[in-house]
């Protein structure tokens, strides 16, 4: 069961029929600029339930974060554009909102923190403040019960001393404290989605493992569903449910961590897996993907990986392959991934 | 937006097959590709060569040298032969813009102006960058007490009044009896003594945010020198907002004139100058406002022309913009 | 501390070593006033390290931000004066060395940077950057051979000679690493430090810039000290690895002794920390959660620096400094009071 764009009828129910928290549908995006239009964006669908963790794999220019930003109403546009697609939040349409209204959902229910928690804040303002603001402004709290419920949420976020430390300034925090500090703004209005867009890649491992750690912990005490965008394989293995693999602004992948770390359906996430060296043996040369992420202004014809995919046969190079649904919730955007599947793909 | 800028910077590169490259990408030029080494300057031209724009500048430019070189080719008209009996006159097949408030030519004299302004407005233009170039880069580079001692300069500098400086200069340039070629001088020097400032700033703070480059670094780390790594690593990457400020402040300087000419302190008359006319003028906009159109015009022809020269040159110098 | 270099290297291989850099320290003053100076403190990036490089050798040298060892670099680069210390390079030392000496040890060790966007200068074509070495060495090659020699270059990292006259920004950041690769190698040097040379790429480009570096050690005999984060790529390439704490070597063995059989408390929370890709893996991890962040380099706890966040510390860690000596419990040095086997890998 396929349907004439790349997937979007066939995605998965792995978390129970009907309707998602949050459902991205056939989402595209495009950035119109000096040098051309690039597709960004190319029909992405996934979706999310309450107290689950969806991460959302690729690299840079893998239209990861771009979707996210859609999600959030973020893009500038122009020059960004969304010619089609839809983004459901407990079934109504967001692109379809007026702005006001999407305004409400913003923050409220869905939430996001990024990599960079340093130009995230305010380096003027206490982070008591920061954190208290939309309390004061949005839900209509004085600014002493915002500040209380701002030291309640530091010591959500387990920041030592939080009382004592409401009134000091970004500057005066650690990396992983400063990371603390943005999950503790964005929990402000209680969302139901929040958005982890590369949340430890500027932090240090042992400071990584806390805040993975933290995030598991809100997710689940709070029922939050939880979608965590990132490039790192180990983080994804250590903390999502389910897994969405991006390349050239496709989910090329969509399934349980557990079988995707197994036995990859996709020549693309097989490539990752193995070109990434090991912690616990030495190994030998590691084996690559060739060749470079395609330009977006002119992507190749028919599969964008083929380019670089050791599998490639002809008909990849003209027929984009559709999201095949192998069942278990489980898809594929490979005209082999049944083969891959059965290890006969050569 | 962070993401976006991502996307450009990293995905939509000119996809650049090795033999790791990408075998598909369509259209690559492969077979027009010239391995022979090229300079940058000799790129820059080949950018240049292709824009109308700086034509057009490059064109102006010329026409302005041209008039200052020989007025006498522009016009026949005798810009010091003033007759009070065609004061105001309307243009005429005698005087295609009339005749201003003295009886004097219009176009004749914004003609014969051209040479003292432009000459004031390019020789406090280089002594202003010259000295702004030695100071803002010796100052961002070397750091340290000289460093100290350039920024302390340069705020005193800023400090100063330019209008009541030059005043009281140029009044003992005056009181020592110099002429009109002495005041011509005194007055390239004095503002270009006075309006280095901006450009140092402006180019100390570019060099000190090149110099943090990691590419300063190789260098240094490949042993190269001072020298080498100023010349070609630093102003480079630092010239960009050097060169905007200069043209612009070539437009004020000749502006600059004009005032002083004005309060009597900068060129006299019999001397010509477009400050000169434009100051005089004034006063008598509304009766006629030929006399103070067209040596305005001529003034920001001028200008416009330095400023699209200024930056189609930079432009065509970054790599990126190309 | 006047324990010897000799303590202080795992099994290493037999005869003289390339590079012996012994006690090196690094202090950066931290001065209040603007016009007369004073010095009010220091920061101690770099306090005391000392370790061997043999030839065709890797050392690997991982640690958290703050540690020093980005400091390391620079300081071997004489991009920055030690205050205290040598580092013998076939029997001079490289920070006694001046003028043309100097001009010729720089020759025998190279760096690659982290960031190939900023390493390399946007303005000069990528045969001028390659070039610059020859014309500020102009007796390693005469004039009218230079070109060949840079095309050259770009083929052995795996680069179309024909794109010398291109610019930086036209190429993606893996290849960019590999221009820069080429000038370090331009000058054939003994030694080349890499400071996180893949942190800044794609995971599919990492593996074929890690396999890039292993080929050309392969093939110029040269030795590395590589400078990372990631601990997976360390294991990786390294044939060594030291493991730094502020400022400080806490550990240091050769990869299987580190990775394998780590006894330092720091490094096996390190090592306990980095997310594994397998997703089995998190039921049965042995993880180590370390509390607090880092301290200030400028004011380190005393004795042992690591005491402030290890589960072992006892009285004795605050009053004695551990030294990176061999420990009853494994033959490779340990700055541990109480070094202990604990495996926490695999």
């Amino acid at each position: 069961m396929t349907d004439i764009h790349v997937s979007s009828s066939s995605s998965p129910v792995v978390g129970g029929g009907g309707r998602h928290l949050l459902e991205v549908k056939d989402l595209y995006v495009e950035f119109h600029t000096r040098d051309g239009v690039a597709r960004v964006i190319n029909g992405v669908s996934y979706h999310l339930d309450p107290g689950e963790t969806l991460a959302v794999l690729g690299e840079s220019g893998s239209g990861k974060s771009v979707t996210a930003q859609a999600i959030m109403g973020i893009l500038d546009m122009p020059p960004a554009k969304i010619p089609g697609g839809q983004i459901l939040y407990k079934g109504e349409n967001l692109l379809a909102m007026p702005e006001e209204k999407r305004r409400q959902v913003r923050g409220k229910e869905i939430s996001m923190i990024f990599q960079d928690a340093l130009s995230a804040l305010n380096p003027v303002f206490p982070v008591g403040w920061q954190i208290s603001e939309t309390l004061r402004t949005r839900a209509g709290m004085s600014k002493k019960e915002a500040l209380n419920r701002a030291v309640e949420l530091m010591d959500l976020v387990k920041i030592p001393a939080a009382r004592a430390r409401v009134k000091d300034y970004p500057h005066q925090f650690s990396g992983g404290m400063r990371q603390r500090v943005m999950i503790a703004m964005a929990l402000a209005m209680d969302p139901k989605v929040l958005i982890a867009d590369e949340p430890t890649t500027a932090l240090d491992v042992t400071v990584q493992a806390q805040i993975m750690d933290l995030l598991g912990d809100l997710r689940r005490d709070l029922n939050m569903g939880l979608i965590l965008i990132t490039h790192d394989l180990g983080v994804v293995a250590d903390v999502a449910d389910r897994i969405a693999v991006m390349y050239a602004g496709r989910i090329v992948e969509h399934a349980d961590v557990r079988n995707v770390y197994k036995h990859p359906a996709h020549p693309y996430t097989e490539g990752l897996l193995d070109s990434i060296p090991r912690l616990d043996s030495k190994g030998t040369e590691l084996a690559t993907i060739k060749g470079l992420p395609p330009n977006l202004m002119r992507p190749p014809t028919g599969c964008a990986f083929h380019p670089r995919c050791k599998y490639a046969k002809s008909v990849c190079t003209t027929e984009t392959p559709l999201s095949l649904d192998l069942g278990h919730g489980r898809t594929s955007a490979c005209h082999f991934a049944k083969e891959m599947l059965d290890g006969t793909l050569r | 937006m962070s993401d976006f800028e991502s996307v450009a910077a990293t995905e939509l590169h000119t996809a650049t097959p090795g033999p790791a490259g990408n075998p598909n990408a369509p259209g690559q030029p492969h077979t027009l590709e010239v391995s022979k080494p090229r300079s940058a300057s000799a790129d820059a031209w080949r950018e240049l060569r292709r824009r109308p724009l700086f034509w057009i500048a490059l064109l102006i430019t010329a026409v302005v040298a041209l008039m200052a070189a020989w007025p006498s080719l522009f016009t026949s008209a005798d810009p010091t032969s003033c007759s009070l009996s065609n004061r105001m006159g309307l243009p005429s097949g005698a005087a295609i813009f009339g005749y201003d408030v003295q009886g004097c030519d219009v176009f004749a004299r914004s003609v014969y102006g051209t040479k003292n302004s432009l000459l004031v407005g390019l020789g406090a233009a280089l002594v202003a960058g010259l000295l702004g170039m030695l100071f803002g880069v010796t100052g961002g580079y070397f750091g340290r007490w000289w460093d100290v001692l350039v920024s302390r300069v340069i705020d005193i500098v800023l400090g100063l009044p330019l209008l009541l400086a030059a005043i009281v200069f140029m009044k003992r340039v005056a009181n020592s009896g110099g002429g009109q070629t002495a005041r011509l001088v005194a007055l390239i020097a004095v503002l270009g003594l006075l309006g280095w400032t901006t450009a140092a700033r402006v180019i100390r703070s570019s060099v000190i945010t090149a110099k943090q480059q990691d590419y300063v670094h190789a260098a240094k780390m490949l042993g190269a020198g001072s020298g080498r790594i100023m010349w070609r690593h630093i102003l480079p990457n630092a010239l960009a907002p050097f060169i905007v400020i200069i043209t612009m402040a070539l437009g004020s300087f000749i502006a600059a004139e004009a005032t002083l000419s004005f309060l009597g302190v900068g060129l006299l008359p019999p001397s010509q100058s477009w400050g000169i006319d434009i100051s005089n003028a004034r006063l008598y906009m509304r009766e006629n406002f030929i006399p103070l159109a067209v040596p305005s015009t001529f003034l920001a022809l001028t200008v416009l022309a330095f400023i699209i020269l200024g930056d189609t040159i930079r432009e065509a110098f970054d790599p990126k913009l190309r | 501390m006047a324990h010897s270099a000799e303590n202080v290297s795992g099994a290493r291989p037999a005869g003289e070593p390339l590079l012996r850099v012994e006690n090196l320290v690094k202090h950066f003053p931290i001065t209040q006033g603007i016009l007369f100076k004073k010095k009010v403190g220091a920061v101690k990036a770099v306090d005391g390290v000392s370790f061997e490089l043999h030839r065709g050798e890797t050392l690997g040298i991982v640690g958290e931000s703050g540690c020093g060892k980005s400091t390391l670099a620079k300081l071997l680069m004489r991009l920055e004066t030690p205050t205290a210390g040598r580092a013998m390079l076939k029997g001079k030392d490289i920070f006694k060395v001046s003028g043309s000496e100097l001009r010729r040890m720089r020759r025998n060790i190279q760096m690659v940077m982290q960031d190939p966007y900023t390493s390399l200068n946007p303005r000069m074509t990528v045969g001028d950057i390659i070039g610059e070495p020859y014309e500020i060495h102009t007796e390693v090659a005469p004039k009218g051979d230079r070109q060949r020699r840079v095309q050259e270059l770009l083929e052995l990292v795996g680069l179309n000679p024909e794109h010398i006259n291109r610019y930086p920004h036209q190429f993606s950041g893996g290849q960019r690493q590999r221009i820069g690769i080429a000038r370090a190698l331009a000058l054939k040097p003994e030694i080349i430090v890499c400071d996180e040379p893949v942190s800044a790429l794609d995971v599919s480009i990492q593996a074929q810039v890690i396999n890039l570096l292993e080929k050309l050690q392969g093939e110029l005999d040269l030795s590395y000290i590589f400078i990372a984060h990631d601990l997976s790529v360390v294991r990786h390439i390294s044939d060594r690895v030291g493991v730094m704490y502020l400022g400080k070597m806490v550990e240091v063995g050769t990869d299987a002794e580190i990775y394998e059989r780590p006894t330092h408390p720091y490094t096996q929370a390190l090592l306990s920390a980095v997310p594994v890709p397998d997703p089995d893996a998190r039921t049965h991890r042995d993880v180590i959660r370390l509390v607090g962040d880092v301290p200030s380099p400028a004011n380190p706890p005393s004795g042992c620096r690591f005491r402030t966040r290890c589960w072992k510390a006892q009285e004795r860690c605050s009053v004695e400094e551990p030294l990176l000596i061999r420990r009853g419990v494994d033959p490779h040095p340990s700055a541990c009071h109480f070094a202990e086997l604990r495996q926490v890998v695999g």
